[in-house]
C-alpha cells in the first residue's frame, strides 16, 4: 500500500484541457474520492494515475516512485472500470486468475489467492460460471475481485456502482466500505454521485472544469463549503444563493440585501468586489408567517422524513428543507428567515467563501 | 381483431410467404449443384445422354476417373494381365484401359487448401492487426487511409492483372505458392480490415485497458482478450476471404500452370476419349466444394452472428 501524490498535474487534449495544474496528496491506506460533474476531469486524473493516459506534464508518485510515464503494466495498481470489463470469453475463476498468471505465479499460489478473493468476497460458490450468467451485482463483486486478487499499491475505481439499480447501490456502498476497513487499501474512487462520495469518503476532492477546487473531510466539503460551486453541487439541493449588491468589509456582521438586513457570522476578511453572494443550506431557513423574506409557496417534495418547500421571493427561488410537520399549500404565502447564524459570504469575483467566525 | 401478437412480430401468412419463397430461392440455387453431383456419380455415358437421365445407376468411374491416368489397351494385352487387384482396377478394365499412375488432381487440390488457407490465415491476421490499430489508435490520415484501402476493390481485380504477370515474372513469383497467397492476401485485405474494423469498434477498449493494467503489454492484450472476443467478426472475415481465394480462376489460370496450380484451372482440363470427361469433371467439381463448405459450417454459429455486424452485442 502507498500514499499517491500528484503533483502540478496537467492534460490536454488538442485545445482542451481536461486536467488543469493539480496537485493532491492521497495517504497511504485512505479512502479518496474524486467528485464532480460528468466532463470535470475526475475520470482522466484517474486514468492518468492508473497510466491510461499519460500527463501531459506534472508528476504523478506511487510512493516514492515517479510513474507518470510509466505504463499502466509496470505501475502496481488495480482498476475497477464502470463497465466491469470483466473479459466475457473467461468464467469466473480465469477473470480473477488472469492478472496472477502475468505475474509468473505457482498454479497453486493462483489458485489459493483466487478462492481466498473470493471468499472475501463471497463469490466462491460462483467460480466456475461463465460472466454472462452473473447479476450486476456478482459482476461488480468479481470486478473488485480482480483488482483485490494482485494486491497491488492501490485501488482505482471509475464509477464502479455506476450502472446498479438503487437498491443494489446502497448494499455495495456498504460492502465496499466495510471492505476497505478490511484491507487497508489505498483507494481512489471516481463518482458523480455525492450521496455515494458522502457515505464512503474519508476524503473528497470535488473538481469542476479539470479543476480540484477542494479536498476535505466530507463534513468539512459540506459544511465549509470553499467555493461557491462546492456549495451548490454538493448537498441536495444544494446552497441556496442571494446576491450581495455591497463590498463586504473585516468585522462586518450584518448585509442587506434589497433593503432587507440579514445577520451574518463576524467576516474576518474583505471581499475584492462590490458584487457578492450570501449562502445558506436549505436546512438552516425556516418558514413562519411574520418576519423574514416574504413569497410564495411554488412546490413541495416530500423527502419521507423531511420536506423541501420551493418558496418564489424577489430574490428567486429558495429551497427550504423543513420538518415534515410543516403544512403548506401551493401558492400560500409565506416569510422564510434564516434558523441561524450558518451563513457563507462568497466573493462575487472569485467565488471563493470569505473567512469568518463560521467558516475559517 | 387478432391481439395475440405484437405489431413488430410478422403474421402467420407472412412467415409462410417468407418461407416460400426462401423454398424457391434454394431449389433455383441447389439444382445446378446437384446436378453436379449427380453427374459425379453417372458414368461417361449417361453423362452426356440426351434426354438426360435423372434416375440412373450410380457408378464411381468418375471419381476413378479424375485421381488416376490411364491407358486404353487391347484385348489380347488385358487378358494377359494378372486378374485385376481391387475394384477401381476392375472398373478401368471394364472400360478396356488401365491404370498407368495417379492424375495430378490431388496436387492440384492440395495446392488449393495450401494457398486458400493460407491466404485466409495471412489476410485475417494482418487485417486484425490493421483493424486494431485504425481502431485504437489516433493514426495520421486515418480516413485517407482507409479509403485508399477501400480503393484497392473498387476495381475488379483481373484489370491489374497484366503488370501484376510482368511483375511475379521479374519477381520470380509466378507459379509459386507464395506469390499466389501474397496475390490473394492483397485483394481480400481491404475486405478483412474494414471488416474487422467495424467489429474492433464495438469492442470497448475497457478490455485491453483492464488487462494492461493487469500487467499485460498491449499486444499480449490483443491476443489474450481483444481477439477472443473478435471471433464473431474473423469467422465471417474468414469465410469471405477463403471463399474469394478457394473460388479464384482468372489469377490461377493467368499465373500458374504446373508448380502453384490450384483446383479451379485444372478442374476443366480433365479430358476423357473423345471429348470432356464430364463424371470426373462432376466428382472434381464436387470434392472442391466439400472444404469450403465444411469451413463456413464449422464457423457458422460466429458467421449467423456475425453478418449482423455486432447489432446485438453489448
Amino acid at each position: 500500500m502507498s500514499q499517491i501524490k500528484i503533483v502540478n498535474l496537467q492534460k490536454s487534449f488538442g485545445d482542451f484541457t481536461a486536467v488543469k495544474n493539480s496537485n493532491l496528496t492521497i495517504n497511504d491506506k485512505e479512502f479518496f474520492v474524486l467528485l464532480g460533474p460528468s466532463g470535470c476531469g475526475k475520470t482522466t486524473t484517474l486514468r492518468m494515475i492508473a497510466g491510461l493516459e499519460l500527463p501531459t506534464s506534472g508528476e504523478i508518485y506511487l510512493g516514492d516512485e515517479e510513474v507518470g510515464m510509466l505504463r499502466a503494466s509496470e505501475r502496481d495498481i488495480a482498476f475497477v472500470f464502470q463497465l466491469f470489463a470483466l473479459y466475457p470469453h473467461m468464467n469466473v475463476r480465469s477473470n480473477l486468475s488472469f492478472p496472477l498468471k502475468m505475474q509468473g505465479y505457482k498454479k497453486s499460489d493462483i489458485k489459493n489467492r483466487v478462492e481466498e478473493a473470493a471468499k472475501l468476497l463471497r463469490i466462491d460458490h460462483i467460480l466456475n460460471s461463465n460472466i454472462s450468467s452473473l447479476s450486476g451485482g456478482d459482476r461488480q463483486r468479481v470486478a473488485l475481485g480482480r483488482a483485490l486478487v494482485r494486491r497491488p499499491k492501490a485501488f482505482l475505481m471509475d464509477e464502479p456502482l455506476g450502472t446498479l439499480d438503487a437498491e443494489f447501490r446502497e448494499l455495495m456502498c456498504l460492502e465496499l466500505k466495510k471492505l476497505h476497513l478490511d484491507i487497508g487499501a489505498t483507494t481512489v474512487y471516481v463518482t458523480h454521485d455525492q450521496l455515494e462520495a458522502m457515505s464512503l469518503a474519508d476524503r473528497i476532492a470535488v473538481m469542476d472544469g479539470g479543476e480540484i477546487l477542494q479536498a476535505d473531510e466530507p463534513n468539512i466539503i459540506y459544511n465549509k463549503p470553499k467555493t461557491k460551486f462546492v456549495a451548490s453541487f454538493i448537498g441536495s439541493p444544494g446552497m441556496n444563493f442571494f446576491e450581495v449588491n455591497e463590498g463586504i468589509s473585516k468585522d462586518q456582521s450584518f448585509v442587506n440585501i434589497e433593503g432587507a438586513k440579514f445577520d451574518i457570522p463576524k467576516q474576518l476578511e474583505e471581499s475584492k468586489g462590490s458584487k457578492n453572494f450570501f449562502g445558506i443550506r436549505p436546512e438552516n431557513l425556516t418558514l413562519n408567517n411574520n418576519e423574514g423574506l416574504k413569497g410564495s409557496v411554488f412546490g413541495v417534495e416530500y423527502l419521507g422524513s423531511r420536506k423541501i418547500i420551493t418558496v418564489k421571493t424577489s430574490l428567486g427561488e429558495i429551497k427550504v428543507k423543513t420538518d415534515i410537520s410543516i403544512n403548506v399549500k401551493l401558492n400560500e404565502n409565506v416569510q422564510v428567515k434564516p434558523l441561524n447564524n450558518n451563513i457563507i459570504i462568497f466573493d462575487g469575483q472569485t467565488d471563493k467563501s470569505l473567512n469568518s467566525e463560521f467558516i475559517k | 381483431m387478432d391481439t395475440s401478437r405484437s405489431y413488430l412480430e410478422p403474421s402467420s401468412f407472412s412467415k409462410k410467404m417468407a418461407a416460400a419463397i426462401i423454398i424457391v430461392y434454394a431449389v433455383i440455387t441447389l439444382i445446378p449443384i446437384s446436378w453436379m453431383v449427380m453427374t459425379s456419380f453417372k458414368n461417361v455415358d449417361s453423362a452426356i445422354s440426351y434426354p438426360p437421365e435423372v434416375l440412373f445407376e450410380p457408378s464411381l468411374e468418375g471419381y476413378v476417373n479424375l485421381f488416376t491416368n490411364r491407358s486404353r489397351q487391347s484385348q489380347e494385352y488385358l487378358d494377359s494381365l494378372p486378374p485385376p487387384e481391387n475394384w477401381y482396377e476392375e472398373l478401368v478394365r471394364s472400360r478396356e484401359m488401365v491404370i498407368t499412375g495417379p492424375s495430378k488432381f490431388l496436387g492440384r487440390y492440395s495446392n488449393s487448401m495450401i494457398i486458400g488457407f493460407g491466404s485466409t490465415f495471412a489476410s485475417v491476421f494482418l487485417g486484425a492487426l490493421a483493424a486494431y490499430a485504425f481502431s485504437r489508435f489516433r493514426v495520421p490520415l486515418k480516413d485517407d487511409l482507409l479509403f485508399f484501402i477501400l480503393s484497392t476493390r473498387m476495381f475488379p481485380p483481373i484489370a491489374v492483372a497484366v503488370p501484376i504477370f510482368i511483375m511475379y515474372r521479374k519477381l520470380g513469383l509466378g507459379d509459386t505458392h507464395l506469390g499466389m497467397i501474397i496475390l490473394y492476401t492483397v485483394v481480400n485485405l481491404s475486405l478483412a480490415v474494414w471488416l474487422l474494423k467495424g467489429f474492433m469498434d464495438e469492442i470497448p477498449k475497457e478490455y485491453e485497458e483492464a488487462a494492461m493494467i493487469d500487467g499485460y503489454s498491449r499486444l499480449q492484450a490483443f491476443f489474450k482478450v481483444v481477439l477472443p472476443q473478435a471471433m464473431t467478426g474473423i469467422a465471417a472475415t474468414a469465410i469471405f476471404c477463403m471463399i474469394f481465394s478457394w473460388n479464384e480462376y482468372a489469377f490461377a489460370v493467368l499465373l500458374t500452370q504446373f508448380n502453384a496450380q490450384t483446383a479451379p484451372p485444372f478442374i476443366p482440363t480433365i479430358i476423357g476419349e473423345g471429348g470432356l470427361d464430364w463424371p470426373a469433371i462432376g466428382a472434381g467439381t464436387t470434392l472442391f466444394l466439400l472444404p469450403v463448405m465444411i469451413f463456413t459450417i464449422i464457423l457458422r454459429k460466429h458467421l449467423l452472428r456475425g453478418i449482423t455486424f455486432g447489432a446485438v452485442r453489448k
